[in-house]
């Protein structure tokens, strides 16, 4: 009993539908695994604990009636970018402390009717801005794998949480590679969907063009089937896509023989570390014995990405943080004036890398350098979509390292903003097109630190990227790996 | 030095859909008694994470209104944030639209002093409205949401007016087509639309523009055309004297009658405009755009002309009929159901814009909802062709079932109105006339003539007013005669 909190989401289920768990039983120990290692790993904002209880045994209570809800009865952890019901909803920032949505996000809402127990609210980057989770506006969280280093942001949180056993599994929200990023660092599998696959109702906007939520769990298998259950059109959201939600699960076949995989050679440059780049190189090799085709393939724009990024990204953030002016809800330092209000409210509230974006956005909408900067950006992020086109023309899948290097120390790149920002390098541009992508852990580093495996694939073929995933998955033990912690 | 005026005017107009521009709450059609942020949601008070979603039906009626001016319909849409910072803007921004609008390039064609003058139409795009701000005595400010993303059209004209008339027969012509299309009420208390103007002027003659000022909150016919008016003035008398005019937005004291100023160029806002990621580019299908063009109404200017080439009224008849759907709708309809008893339109058209204009102006309501259906006119005008009731009897009746609903021949037996058409009565009152009256009958028979009318006066007092004008004239004519021809 004692490492239920160990298990994948699929053999939690196994087992409660066998009777030989109860969700009470699972959710209690997580909660006790939660009480054990928290302290150390600082994942979570608020634990629900009352309310998992309380869910757990009506999930309980509905599976004995017959209920056969895909998630029922399976604790997991959402990031505090999404809001919650009744439950104070932060997004990692000072100014939202108090704030008490009175809806759940879409994604939020179609977790709970598919039967998820709710464990609690997790740590993040304020407002997603951020690689590392040190931008916390409450305190940094802390990497299972190794507690003096970062568990990668934003969802930083909820990605610790999972590799920690305290959830079998957890959501996100990628807007420049906050899932996937967070999953190589930690070890886990995590999900960029096609931008519009899900619903971002709900989800606190950082950049609008470019957020969209996504699963951290342990397998392919247990993330396809979480994004099965969030993914779909929602009328509440105009940017989602009205197109049906395939069977991800259906399409879990350990079969990559014809597919065609394409290795961009800008993702095998110099600043990736040696054991990185290692990993990703005997993982294609695996793919390749497999049956698959190694195609050498270009995204002459990739350098363009992060510019790009933290450009538009800002300048929507410039905007959608707007509506934090100390009036409605959260935060509020009275000033003489009305713009003293909004100034020490502001000031107050938001963190320094939060008023950089917001300067850098403010800036680059500016009249007089919109056309050099926004405009310009926008052009490019054109450029970087159609060489994912063209690269998609000859292959069917695209896959690199998710990330540069493994889990850094904690304070190691706070000094310098710019750093930090590279932690990203390779997961931006992916979310500048809108398509899909995911992590999977493919190796170690010298210090057993995890390493992640980037696979991509054209808008709406999620289907695809889980196939290969799935297959190299079922080929590998990496991901049975768990935290010395 | 004589100067010119150059005027563009931007026009807010409140769109009347069932919901807000971007959620699911209820458009306040009326100020009335809706307590204060009752009509919200996550979306319209800005919530983090709350999204946009466009109203499909505030597009239509943007398309049509863009169709009954002119405009080239724009099958790429962009919404737009606009950013600054008020507590009337919970997002902080302004969902508006900007590059590529709704409407571009029409026109509305005016007419002043009886000639027709072409007033083009740069654009007209859809909007949220803000919310509304109530300042208290004791300097706090609240802030009531119902008003906040209700769908508003922005309606802006090149710099075509030049004089303060123009701006309000444009203004007025353009109150007329909203009302027409269903846009909204007209109802300028309830700010159904809101003026903002830009005035330069520039010597007589001139081909180049002044230095151009903008004139807000200009919330009425007569706020707009005062405005105007002493801007023009201000700026005239500033150059006369040696003055320069600078660019800035003024405002408007209408109690007091002077411009302000409000913002000057250096402090002019920065809204930093930039394409609304939570809403993709809005694709306007051609058969969309055709379904919309289908619903476009008659308007009033062609349904002025047509009522005077149909129906042959008077012009003046049929602007003031055409001037609202509902009036023109109703003398149709009358007239119609007239055809058959040989009415004439021109007598509906009189009895309308007559009687019935001034008992609506009494009562302060609307042509919709009134009593006298189009039914009742057409009675009410039988009876008097047919002599059963006076002109004057008729009036009476009409005043009557405005306010019962009553049929006018039910008001004109319980009050006795019918008119006394038996020959017979007639002949005997008239009989009595003349006997009751030896001297006046003497003086007429001796030739003055102008005892005439003196008799006519009697036989209708002798009746109360009852006696049939045309057949008392008659038998008076005849009665007259007779006695003549038995003196002789």
């Amino acid at each position: 009993m004692d490492t239920l909190y160990d298990l994948t989401v699929h053999a939690a289920l196994s087992r409660l539908n066998a009777g030989e768990i109860s969700s009470l039983d699972l959710t209690q120990a997580l909660l006790a695994r939660i009480q054990a290692v928290e302290n150390n790993v600082c994942a979570y904002l608020r634990v629900l604990e009352e309310d998992a209880l309380k869910q757990a045994r009506y999930a309980d209570q509905r599976r004995a009636e017959g209920d056969l809800s895909p998630l029922l009865g399976i604790p997991i952890a959402l990031k505090d970018t999404f809001s919650t019901k009744g439950v104070e909803t932060t997004c990692g920032s000072q100014i939202l402390r108090g704030y008490i949505p009175p809806f759940d996000a879409t994604v939020v809402r179609r977790l709970k009717d598919a039967g998820a127990v709710i464990l609690g609210k997790t740590n993040q980057d304020e407002f997603a801005m951020g690689s590392s989770t040190e931008n916390s506006g409450f305190f940094p969280t802390h990497n299972p794998w190794d507690l003096t280093r970062v568990p990668g942001g934003s969802s930083g949180g909820s990605a610790a949480a999972v590799a920690a056993g305290e959830a079998l599994a957890a959501l996100g929200t990628d807007t420049g590679g906050s899932v996937r990023q967070p999953a190589s660092l930690c070890g886990l599998v995590g999900v960029r969907p096609t931008y519009g696959r899900c619903s971002r109702y709900g989800l606190i906007a950082f950049a609008s063009s470019l957020d969209q939520p996504g699963p951290l769990a342990r397998t392919v298998a247990d993330a396809a089937l979480l994004l099965q259950v969030i993914a779909g059109h929602d009328p509440r959201d105009g940017t989602s896509w009205p197109d049906a939600v395939p069977d991800y699960l259906a399409a879990l076949r350990a079969d990559v023989r014809g597919l065609r995989i394409g290795v961009p050679k800008e993702y095998f440059v110099t600043g990736v570390q040696p054991d990185v780049e290692k990993a990703v190189r005997d993982a294609l090799n695996v793919l390749q014995n497999m049956g698959a085709e190694l195609v050498e393939v270009t995204l002459p724009h990739s350098e363009y990405a992060l510019p790009v990024y933290y450009l538009i990204a800002p300048a929507e953030a410039s905007a959608n943080l707007a509506r934090f002016d100390g009036m409605r809800y959260g935060l509020r330092k009275e000033g003489a004036t009305i713009e003293e209000m909004y100034a020490r409210t502001r000031g107050a509230g938001f963190g320094p890398e939060v008023i950089r974006r917001i300067m850098l956005g403010t800036y680059a909408l500016s009249a007089g350098y919109y056309d050099a900067y926004y405009l310009k950006a926008q052009q490019v992020r054109t450029l970087i979509k159609s060489d994912f086109d063209r690269a998609f023309e000859q292959v069917d899948v695209i896959i690199g390292p998710t990330s540069p290097v493994t889990a850094f120390r904690l304070g190691e790149r706070t000094a310098n903003p710019l750093e930090m920002y590279l932690a990203d390098i390779f997961t931006l541009s992916q979310a500048l097109a809108g398509i899909p992508a995911l992590s999977l852990p493919c190796g170690c580093d010298a210090q057993g630190l995890p390493i992640g495996l980037q696979i991509a694939a054209p808008a709406l073929h999620e289907v695809r990227m889980f196939q290969v995933a799935y297959a190299y998955e079922q080929a590998t033990t990496w991901h049975t790996r768990r935290p010395p912690l | 030095m004589e100067y010119d005026a150059v005027i563009g005017l931007e026009v807010h107009a409140q769109i009347h859909t069932h919901t807000k521009m971007f959620c699911a709450c209820h458009v306040m059609k009326d100020t009335g008694d809706i307590p204060p942020n009752t009509y919200v949601c996550p979306v319209c008070l800005a919530l983090p994470g709350a999204l946009p979603v466009v109203n499909r039906r505030a597009v239509e009626i943007g398309m049509l209104t863009g169709m009954a001016l002119h405009c080239t319909i724009n099958t790429t849409n962009v919404f737009a944030r606009k950013s600054y910072f008020y507590p009337d803007l919970p997002k902080g921004y302004q969902i508006s639209q900007y590059d590529l609008p709704l409407a571009s390039d029409g026109y509305l064609d005016i007419e002043v002093d009886g000639e027709t003058r072409r007033i083009r139409i740069r654009r007209a795009h859809l909007e949220e409205d803000t919310a509304k701000l109530y300042h208290l005595d004791d300097g706090r400010v609240q802030v009531d949401f119902n008003r906040a993303g209700a769908p508003l059209l922005e309606i802006v004209t090149e710099p075509d007016l030049h004089t303060a008339e123009e701006v309000r027969a444009y203004a007025t012509l353009l109150r007329t087509i909203l009302v027409y299309l269903g846009v909204n009420t007209g109802d300028m208390e309830k700010g159904m639309m809101r003026f903002e103007a830009n005035v330069s002027v520039r010597p007589r003659g001139s081909t180049l523009f002044g230095t151009r000022v903008e004139i807000k909150n200009l919330n009425s016919f007569r706020s707009l055309t005062r405005g105007v008016e002493y801007e023009i003035q201000r700026q005239s008398a500033l150059l006369d004297s040696g003055g320069v005019v600078e660019q800035e937005t003024m405002g408007w004291n209408e109690s007091a009658g002077y411009t302000y100023p409000q913002r000057s160029k250096e402090h002019a806002h920065d809204y930093r405009y930039f394409p609304e990621p939570d809403i993709p580019p809005l694709q306007l299908d051609p058969a969309w755009i055709a379904a919309v063009r289908a619903e476009l109404p008659e308007l009033p200017t062609e349904r002025r002309s047509r009522l005077t080439t149909q129906y042959g009224i008077r012009a003046y008849d049929a602007e003031l009929l055409a001037a609202d759907r509902a009036l023109a709708d109703y003398f149709e309809v009358a007239v119609k159901m007239g055809q058959e008893l040989a009415l004439a339109p021109q007598d509906v058209a009189n009895w309308m814009t007559g009687e019935l204009f001034r008992l609506l102006n009494e009562a302060n309501r609307p042509i919709t909802g009134c009593r006298v259906t189009p039914e009742h006119l057409i009675a009410l005008l039988f009876l008097v062709q047919k002599g059963t009731i006076s002109a004057s009897a008729a009036k009476k009746v009409l005043s009557e079932v405005f306010v019962t609903g009553e049929a006018p021949n039910t008001v004109v037996k319980r009050l006795g109105l019918a008119q006394m058409s038996d020959t017979d009565a007639l002949h005997a009152l008239v009989a009595q006339v003349l006997d009751q009256n030896p001297i006046q009958l003497a003086q007429y028979l001796e030739g003055k003539e102008s005892v005439w009318g003196w008799f006519v006066g009697q036989v209708m007092r002798a009746s109360q007013g009852k006696a049939n004008p045309t057949q008392t004239r008659e038998i008076l004519q005849k009665s007259l005669e007779q006695r003549r021809s038995s003196q002789s």
